[in-house]
Formats: structure tokens, C-alpha cells, sequence
């Protein structure tokens, strides 16, 4: 297991990180189920089963998902856009995907609802067709999808950058059409890092939260997201109930992306062989 | 299928990488198409191929069998071509590889999945790495990752076939094996093919005609035997293979290098190997120089002199040879010229 390398210190690196990841991921973690420990089963069970809690997981996970997989979509678009071509702006366009990583959330929050509200730019076109985004089940889309597009956009750059161009060639004088090569060719070697963008995506949409309680307007039963269940249930200092549904939040959370980074496990196999 | 370069011309930006190229490669040859670096010998097989782009003009024309395919895209035209770096799918397994082609296909031309197995492992079989058609190119060598891309290339039966560079990254030993092979490979199937190489020995060893490109244009067109012994000028004369420089002046007929130089110069061109050494110069020919290294490993004696203003000077010679006088380091000797070349044109190495 131990090889020798040139750079001595294997043991220290690793303990620093085992000590590190412990300090400032575990521990904290624990306390999360020492508290939830407090609780009877039955209560427990009852906190986090509540049809309220029940609703928010679906919003949560659905919305995070859905969010996630629209990101990776059109995030793969405009990193093609930033690798592939020249354009004037493009340091301008490049610097603007940071934006969402750079911006209090709140912040966004607020100005996604100013435009989204029935009397904001984008709200006031849809409004007529009975659309609604602001305070409805829209709008908590239209915020994760804002705060995890960078994720996609920012892992796939390096590696549609390393994309050897004559590899393409290579499909084309092969007879593949553009449709093929990009199919056969280039989608298996960026798999890897679109899977790694849109899990980041997920994950951070998943804890959100300052953006989302604005523009979903937390309506009861039907806006309203986890964490911010979270948040209410520590405001009546019912922590016991909080940690319970963070517990549940966080198995949830930790078994998909076990899935996720088993396929991209495999994904990875396949695209290096 | 020959192929036929008409008044090519391309342009990247002010830089000019062919001008005005006319070429002519007929069926069934091999064909190298060597030049230095930036002399515009890759460029001109990327628009064979149809890989890149050439000025437009009313002559220009690129045909093949005598068809233009001006127009065609690459897909089109079913051309075999192996790129320097390979350019294999380092996702695909071998087999997968060289399948790339036959799978892609669509409508009737397309084949089953036993004809296309069977086809590959044919190819297999023809590279010579039986047993190994589910390995990824990671697991391969660079000698096997190169006859993989050949492979690939051959599958889609092409009417000919390019080759970039062909040799450029493997070392020294597997590319001298990789280049029999190839020459074998060639008089087996007879395919067309046009290969890129900087390595005159190369080019002179493994094609049937040498094509010696410089600045974008076709220096000269011949045999191997043709460009060597006769070359058409001073470039050519220099880059297929090491030449010594004299400057001297014809007087009588007879070829005199006064030192210092006196009169109206002549340059003349020597290969260290048409140079005679000799321990005086009882015959009053030659001119003075020393010895300053012996290199004796090799199949030739190779003996490096400077004369006395300094200029280096290449000998080459047999052992035999160099044991009759067996010249040491500093020895002073004459250097006796024994074939010269001149070329109208003034030119400088």
C-alpha cells in the first residue's frame, strides 16, 4: 500500500487529513445524531415523518435534482461555448459564471423574486399565461438552478479544454457524422466530470437555502423546503426535531451520492480504460 | 488510387505554409513527403485529407483518380489517415478501435456484427497483436498503439492512405523495426500512401519517391537514389544528409581551395564521404586542416577536422581506410575533395 516516493511524509499527510476531516466534518456530524439520540424512536419517527416534512424532502430532493440535471444540460452548453470558440466578451461571459459562487445568496434570492414577482420583468410576460414563479414551486427551481450552475460549467472547462482535437479528426475521417463523434467520441470522456459538475450542483442545492426562502415565499405544504423546516423547528427551540430531520436529510443525502459516484466510477472506467 | 495536387496555395494569417504546390502521387506507391519543421509538408496531407482548408482559386484543384474532390467532405473521402499522436480512443478497447469505422456506418454499405468482428480481428492478426484486441490504448506500447491506428485507418478500406509523421514518437529501435514492417505492410497490400517525415533517412530507406519540401514549396521530386545523388540544389543537397562547404575557384579545370581565399569564389558542396585525407600533400592537392575528433564506433570511420580558419569539416571513411594512416587528435593532414557539387544559385547552410 505504502510505495516510496520522493516526497516523504506519507504518515503525516494522512494523519493531518484523517485529523482535519475529523475536526471539521465528523465531529460536528456526530453531534447532529447525539442530539437526535435524545429522542424516543417514536418521536423520531413521528418529526420526521410529518406529511409537512414529508412534502418538504419532496420539494427538496425533487426540485434539487430537476435543477441539477437542467444545469448539467446547459451548463455543458456554455462551457462548450467558453472552450471551443473566440469571441469578443469572452473573458466578460467567463468572469459572469462566477457570479452565483460570488453573491450572498440572499442577495440573489431577492433579486430572482424582484424579477420573477408578478410585477417584475420576467414575472408580469408570464403572468397572463397564468405562469407562476415568485411564491410558488417555480421559483424554488429557478433559485437552485441559479446558485449551481458555476459547478457544471466550472468542471467540465479542464477537461473539454484536454479534448485532443485530432481525436475528433480522427472520427470524421473514419466517416462518423458530427452527431457520432460527438456521441461516441467526445460525450464519453467528459462524462466523468459532467457527473462530478451536476452531483456539485445537486449537493449544493440540497443545502441551500437564503435564496430559496425568498422567491418560494415558504407557503405551507407547499413551498416549503427542508432546511428551512430545519430552521423553523430551531426557532421554537425544538432542536431534538431539527437534528431529526437534518438525520434523515443527511442519510438521504449521503446514500445518492454513494449512487452517484458509483456510476461515475464506472463512467470513469469507461472513458480511461 | 493516384492522387493529384494542383496550384495549392494556404495561408494562416500573413504566414504563407504552401505556395503554389503542384504534386503528383501515382497508384499504388509510397510516398514520403519530407521537409523541416514549418516547411509545410503536414499542411499539404491535412488538405489531401480534407482535414484543412486552401486558398481558393480558379486552378487549384486536388483529384483523385483523376476526380476532383474539392468540395468532398472528409467523410467523403474514404481516406486512411493516421495521425501523429495516434489519436486512438483511449475509451474504446482495441477491437472497439478499429471497429470505430465499420460502426459508424449507416444505410446499405453497413455490415453485420460478425462481418465487422471478423474484419477486425483480420486487422488484428495483420498488426500482429493477436490476443491483445481487449486491451485499452493506455495498455499498449507506443510501437502497438501506432499499428492500432493503422489498423483503424485500414478498416474503412480507403482508398489510400496518410500518414503524419508516422514514426515521430516512438524511439529509436521500435521505430526502425515499425518502419520494415511498414515497407512490408506496403508491398503486401499496394495501397497508396503518402507519409510525412523530418528523417531523411527515413524517407530515403522506406519510400519508393521522395518528395523534399522547404518554405512551402516542392524542392524536388524523385527517387530515393535521385535526391540523394543528384539533388536538384543546395537545400536538397543539405538536408539529405551531412555536406561539407569549400569555398575555392575553378582555375584550368581543376578545383583550387587557396587559404586565405583569393579571387572569385565558388561554393562547393562535398559529402563526408567524398573526402579524401592524406598525411602530406606530395601532389600539391588539398589544403591543410587537423584532426580535432575521432569517432571510431559505427560501421564507417567518422573524423572531424578544423581547417585554419576555424571551419569544421566531416569526414567520413571505411575502417580499412582509416587504418592505414590511423590519424590521431591534432595531427595535422591534407583534405583532398574528391567529388564536388555546385550549384548555380548562391546559397548558404
Amino acid at each position: 500500500m505504502k510505495k516510496h516516493s520522493v516526497l516523504p511524509g506519507f504518515g503525516l499527510t494522512f494523519g493531518i487529513t484523517l485529523a482535519y476531516l475529523g475536526l471539521i466534518v465528523l465531529l460536528p456530524l456526530s453531534l447532529l445524531i447525539l442530539n437526535t439520540a435524545s429522542m424516543s424512536f417514536g418521536d423520531f419517527l413521528k418529526a420526521v415523518t410529518s406529511k409537512q416534512v414529508l412534502l418538504s424532502y419532496r420539494l427538496s430532493f425533487g426540485a434539487s435534482f430537476l435543477a441539477a440535471l437542467i444545469n448539467a444540460v446547459f451548463g455543458f452548453l456554455v462551457a462548450w461555448t467558453l472552450v471551443r470558440y473566440k469571441f469578443p466578451g469572452k473573458r466578460f461571459v467567463d468572469a459572469i459564471v462566477d457570479m452565483p459562487f460570488a453573491m450572498p445568496t440572499a442577495v440573489s434570492g431577492i433579486a430572482l423574486t424582484a424579477i420573477c414577482a408578478k410585477n417584475g420583468w420576467v414575472g408580469s410576460l408570464l403572468e397572463p399565461f397564468g405562469i407562476k414563479i415568485a411564491y410558488a414551486q417555480p421559483g424554488v427551481l429557478v433559485a437552485l438552478i441559479f446558485i449551481g450552475l458555476p459547478f457544471v460549467i466550472r468542471t467540465l472547462q479542464p477537461t473539454l479544454e484536454d479534448i485532443d482535437k485530432e481525436v475528433e479528426e480522427a472520427a470524421a475521417s473514419l466517416g462518423a457524422t458530427k452527431f457520432q463523434t460527438f456521441w461516441y467520441v467526445i460525450m464519453p470522456s467528459v462524462l466523468p466530470a459532467l457527473i462530478t459538475g451536476f452531483t456539485l450542483a445537486f449537493a449544493r442545492a440540497l443545502g441551500e437555502y437564503g435564496s430559496v426562502v425568498f422567491i418560494s415565499g415558504n407557503l405551507p405544504m407547499k413551498t416549503e423546503i427542508t432546511p428551512l423546516l430545519i430552521v423553523m423547528k430551531l426557532e421554537q427551540y425544538d432542536y431534538a426535531g431539527a437534528t431529526a430531520i437534518a438525520v434523515v436529510m443527511l442519510a438521504a443525502s449521503f446514500v445518492l451520492m454513494f449512487f452517484i459516484n458509483l456510476s461515475q466510477w464506472y463512467a470513469r472506467r469507461m472513458s480511461n480504460g | 488510387m493516384s492522387i493529384e495536387v494542383k496550384n495549392i496555395t494556404k495561408r494562416f494569417g500573413k504566414f504563407t505554409a504552401l505556395k503554389n504546390v503542384n504534386l503528383k502521387v501515382p497508384d499504388g506507391e509510397l510516398v514520403a513527403l519530407l521537409g523541416p519543421s514549418g516547411s509545410g509538408k503536414t499542411t499539404l496531407l491535412r488538405i489531401i485529407a480534407g482535414l484543412e482548408e486552401f486558398e481558393p482559386n480558379q486552378n487549384a484543384d486536388i483529384l483523385f483518380q483523376g476526380k476532383s474532390v474539392v468540395g468532398n467532405k472528409i467523410a467523403e473521402r474514404k481516406v486512411g489517415f493516421v495521425f501523429q499522436h495516434y489519436a486512438l480512443f483511449r475509451h474504446l478497447k482495441v477491437l472497439d478501435n478499429i471497429a470505430f469505422g465499420l460502426r459508424v456506418r449507416r444505410g446499405k454499405n453497413r455490415l453485420s456484427r460478425t462481418e465487422i468482428r471478423n474484419r477486425v480481428l483480420e486487422l488484428i492478426h495483420l498488426i500482429q497483436l493477436d490476443g491483445l484486441e481487449n486491451r485499452y490504448p493506455d495498455q499498449l506500447s507506443g510501437g502497438q498503439r501506432q499499428r492500432v491506428a493503422l489498423a483503424r485507418a485500414l478498416a474503412i478500406e480507403p482508398k489510400f492512405l496518410l500518414l503524419d509523421e508516422p514514426f515521430g514518437a516512438l524511439d529509436a529501435r521500435v521505430r526502425q523495426n515499425l518502419r520494415r514492417w511498414l515497407r512490408r505492410l506496403h508491398d503486401e497490400i499496394k495501397l497508396t500512401s503518402v507519409f510525412v517525415t523530418h528523417d531523411q533517412e527515413e524517407a530515403l530507406e522506406l519510400a519508393d519517391r521522395v518528395i523534399v519540401m522547404n518554405e512551402g514549396q516542392i524542392e524536388q521530386d524523385g527517387t530515393p537514389a535521385e535526391v540523394f545523388h543528384h539533388p536538384k540544389n543546395a537545400f536538397v543537397m543539405d538536408f539529405l544528409g551531412s555536406v561539407n562547404l569549400f569555398h575555392g575557384r575553378v582555375v584550368s579545370g581543376q578545383v583550387v581551395f587557396d587559404q586565405p581565399p583569393e579571387g572569385k569564389q565558388t561554393q562547393f558542396f562535398v559529402r563526408p564521404h567524398e573526402i579524401e585525407l592524406l598525411p602530406d600533400n606530395r601532389d600539391g592537392a588539398g589544403f591543410p586542416a587537423t584532426v580535432r575528433r575521432v569517432q571510431l564506433a559505427g560501421s564507417i570511420a567518422k573524423i572531424e577536422l578544423t581547417d585554419r580558419n576555424n571551419k569544421e569539416i566531416f569526414v567520413e571513411m571505411s575502417h580499412e581506410k582509416y587504418l592505414l594512416y590511423q590519424f590521431d587528435v591534432t595531427d595535422t593532414v591534407f583534405v583532398v575533395p574528391k567529388k564536388t557539387v555546385v550549384f548555380e544559385e548562391d546559397y548558404s547552410i
